[in-house]
């Protein structure tokens, strides 16, 4: 039993699709209101050929998926056109497979992959002409400690009139090397492909993986892996706010919710040894460890018990109420986030944002309000606001903690006691495409694994949802104050090396 | 104002005294590697390993490969390896960082009684990360929170490589960052150093074997402190720091 979301499909049962029906097929589902999951494609045995995979949640919530066989020269019309939530997939099909399609608004490289500098230098940003408009570059490095990334702004005075965003420095070759080892032993590895997102993302791996091999997996281990995930989600949340603080000059903020971080992470650590989650998970295996006492964990190397966690539980959720209070009632602060970078339902929906930033928009959509398994035993109420500002994403951060937060309390009440443990993992399934996804805390994780006729792995994408949300951030600081740059980034807050891979 | 000084009520006293003796609880760290004798024919730890950082005769792990995933823990079947929650990794010298099978002592990083003389009281840190994955750029911002409080030994963060003594690197160098980091380094003044933060900096790590990596520029200028972890504790950098600067704790 996994609540991660997964789905296996076998491809050579689906119905084989030329470019135009596959279009059309697609179009019919997003067009009834479905949305997409991931579009993806890979060479196929053919000179010129590329499949393409769509996967699509139906009005139902349902996940469809569609293939079909396109000529890279040939191509065929953008989806993009009739529904922007395609762009950044078509994006990236283009850039990794040379795929023409036509009619694409905006065909920019994702990443820059071949890491050719003239091909980056060369590329010929979106300009705005005026006598009055001036621009603004900034990055790759930026002011702290953070990924690198490049923004050039479009201003008139200090208004922002268009940002586009310059991405790729990041890009390491993640899938390439994902298919260069033993499919079972990618744990360490998947675990960097954006690791402030451990947990999320080695999760959808390990679900993936277990399912290709048919491994049953005991009850406890699942519930270990979405206490985690719960955990990085309260860290990240918490890291997230002290930087806004930080950003808005609110010092006793930026200091608090980061001391209150170290407690959270150091919680994970105290479970599996790493502040980040490394080593919790494995396919059919738990690096994690919680013994069910009374008592404190005294000595050195003694695992955590379920009283040292409730007690890092309770005074987490005490002292953030301070925090909370503090920061939340500051009129500076209210001042600073609310009304600023505004992403409305309409346009959230238009774009395809998930995750905290979709939800902050009024978009109600968290893969755990239905995930099955442990979400059915103990649901978590899906929060949402409506503004779609700095305000409202802070705010989904602050509900979101708290909620974790009672809800691990509760988790762990009917499953104190974890064993590291270490199943084997047989051989995977052959011809067999699995899409694993989790609600990380930044919004929906996609694993797809695909095997060919020997079980070995043909195919492995990756994607993190800043990939969809990065356009969301261009759009919120259009028509802000070029100042009130640094709070929209913070408030979305999203990966580089996720995008960049 | 009264909500403010519940906040500081709550807060308490935060900071580490002794950065140097403190122990993370539960932190997998140095590993320790006893002398057990291997079983016959025995390379499960080898194997097992990701990032190519255990080698045999004698059993030796190159800490500035490891991403302490302790793989080779579970391949043992002697039960030599063992990681402990040791945090003091770091080494001036590339070679300082391999442990060996039986080794108890942790040596301190020599101090450099150059960069003491120049930076002892005072350096500068400009950060760039070049393919990390946000797990070292995370606890790098750690080291300036309340815990850890890095200030108070005259170390901080500045925005700009110009006001710089020393450029930390976290990542593998990627391509696509290449003529950056280059940039950042000529901007510059002398004296100058570099501080490789990390697995992926010091060998590549899990991405050595990746062909999007530009990594000559660490060839050319080599770093003056290593500081091995995947990511490094806060504590291993500050101790490293401090011994090569030879500052005194607290």
């Amino acid at each position: 039993m996994t609540s991660a979301r997964v789905h296996t499909f076998v491809p050579a049962e689906m119905p084989a699709r030329s470019a135009d029906q596959w279009r059309s097929a697609v179009l019919d589902v997003v067009l009834a209101g479905g949305r997409v999951v991931t579009l993806f494609g890979r060479p196929d045995d053919s000179a010129n050929g590329v499949v393409v995979t769509a996967a699509l949640e139906t009005v139902a919530h349902e996940l469809v998926v569609l293939r079909g066989s396109v000529d890279r020269a040939r191509g065929y019309h953008a989806l993009t056109a009739e529904h922007p939530a395609f762009h950044c997939f078509e994006r990236e099909l283009h850039e990794q497979h040379a795929v023409r399609i036509a009619g694409h608004p905006w065909l920019k490289p994702i990443r820059f992959e071949s890491g050719d500098r003239a091909q980056r230098d060369a590329y010929p940003f979106y300009e705005i002409k005026g006598k009055e408009v001036h621009e603004v570059a900034v990055g790759p490095i930026h002011a702290g400690v953070i990924e690198p990334g490049s923004f050039r702004f479009m201003c008139l005075g200090e208004q922002v009139h268009h940002l586009e965003i310059h991405l790729g420095y990041q890009h390491r070759g993640v899938e390439a090397l994902l298919l260069a080892r033993d499919p079972r032993t990618l744990a360490p590895l998947v675990e960097t492909i954006a690791g402030d997102s451990t947990i999320a993302h080695t999760w959808a791996y390990a679900a993936a993986v277990e399912a290709l091999a048919d491994v049953e997996l005991a009850d406890e281990i699942d519930v270990a892996r979405a206490v985690m995930l719960e955990l990085e989600r309260v860290a990240m949340h918490l890291s997230g706010l002290a930087g806004l603080a930080a950003d808005v000059g609110f010092l006793q903020g930026a200091s608090t919710y980061g001391r209150l971080r170290t407690t959270a992470i150091n919680t994970s650590m105290r479970l599996c040894g790493s502040r980040f989650g490394r080593g919790a998970i494995r396919p059919a295996g738990l690096g994690a460890r919680l013994e069910d006492r009374p008592d404190l964990a005294s000595t050195a190397g003694a695992a955590i018990t379920t009283t040292d966690l409730r007690r890092n539980l309770e005074l987490l959720t005490e002292d953030v109420a301070i925090i909370n209070e503090c920061f939340l009632t500051a009129r500076t602060v209210q001042h600073r986030l609310q009304g600023v970078g505004v992403v409305g339902a309409p346009l959230a929906r238009e774009i395809g944002l998930v995750g905290l930033v979709a939800r902050a928009s009024g978009v109600e959509h968290d893969l755990r309000s239905s995930g099955g398994g442990v979400y059915d035993r103990h649901p978590l109420e899906t929060c949402v606001e409506r503004d779609g500002d700095c305000w409202a994403r802070a705010h989904v951060r602050v509900r979101e903690i708290d909620r974790s937060l009672a809800w691990i309390g509760g988790v762990v009440d009917t499953c104190p006691k974890w064993t590291r443990a270490r199943g084997a993992v047989g051989a995977l399934a052959a011809d067999r495409l699995v899409i694993a996804r989790t609600e990380g805390w930044r919004g929906e994780v996609v694993h797809a694994l695909e095997t060919d006729r020997n079980g070995d792995l043909l195919h492995y994408k990756v994607q993190d949802p800043s990939l969809r949300n990065w356009l969301g951030l261009a759009l919120a600081v259009r028509d802000n104050d070029i100042s009130d740059f640094p709070i929209c980034n913070k408030s979305f807050d999203l990966s580089y090396c996720g995008n960049d891979l | 104002m009264f909500k403010s000084l519940r906040v500081r009520a709550s807060q308490g006293t935060q900071y580490i005294t002794d950065l140097r003796k403190a122990v993370p609880l539960g932190f997998r760290g140095r590993p320790r590697i006893s002398a057990a004798p291997c079983h016959e024919d025995c390379d499960a730890c080898v194997k097992s390993c990701p990032t190519h950082a255990v080698a045999l005769d004698p059993v030796r792990i190159d800490l500035g490969k490891c991403v302490f995933c302790a793989e080779c823990v579970e391949a043992c079947p002697a039960d030599k390896i063992a990681f402990t929650s040791e945090t003091r990794m770091g080494g001036a010298a590339r070679e300082s960082l391999t442990v060996v099978e039986g080794q108890e002592r942790i040596d301190p990083v020599e101090t450099s009684a150059k960069l003491r003389s120049m930076f002892g009281r005072s350096l500068r840190l400009r950060q760039v990360s070049a393919g990390g994955c946000n797990g070292c750029e995370l606890e790098l911002n750690a080291v300036a929170n309340v815990n850890f409080d890095v200030q108070r030994f005259g170390i901080d963060w500045v925005a700009s490589p110009r006001h710089a003594d020393a450029l930390v690197l976290s990542g593998p160098l990627t391509k696509n960052m290449a003529e950056a980091v280059r940039l950042a380094w000529e901007a510059m003044p002398d004296p100058r150093f570099v501080i490789a933060f990390g697995a992926c900096t010091i060998s590549g790590g899990l991405y050595q074997d990746a062909a999007a990596l530009d990594r000559t520029f660490l060839n050319e200028v080599g770093p003056a402190l290593y500081v091995p972890g995947c990511p490094p504790h806060p504590l291993t950098f500050v101790s490293a720091i401090l011994d090569l600067l030879g500052i005194r704790a607290s």
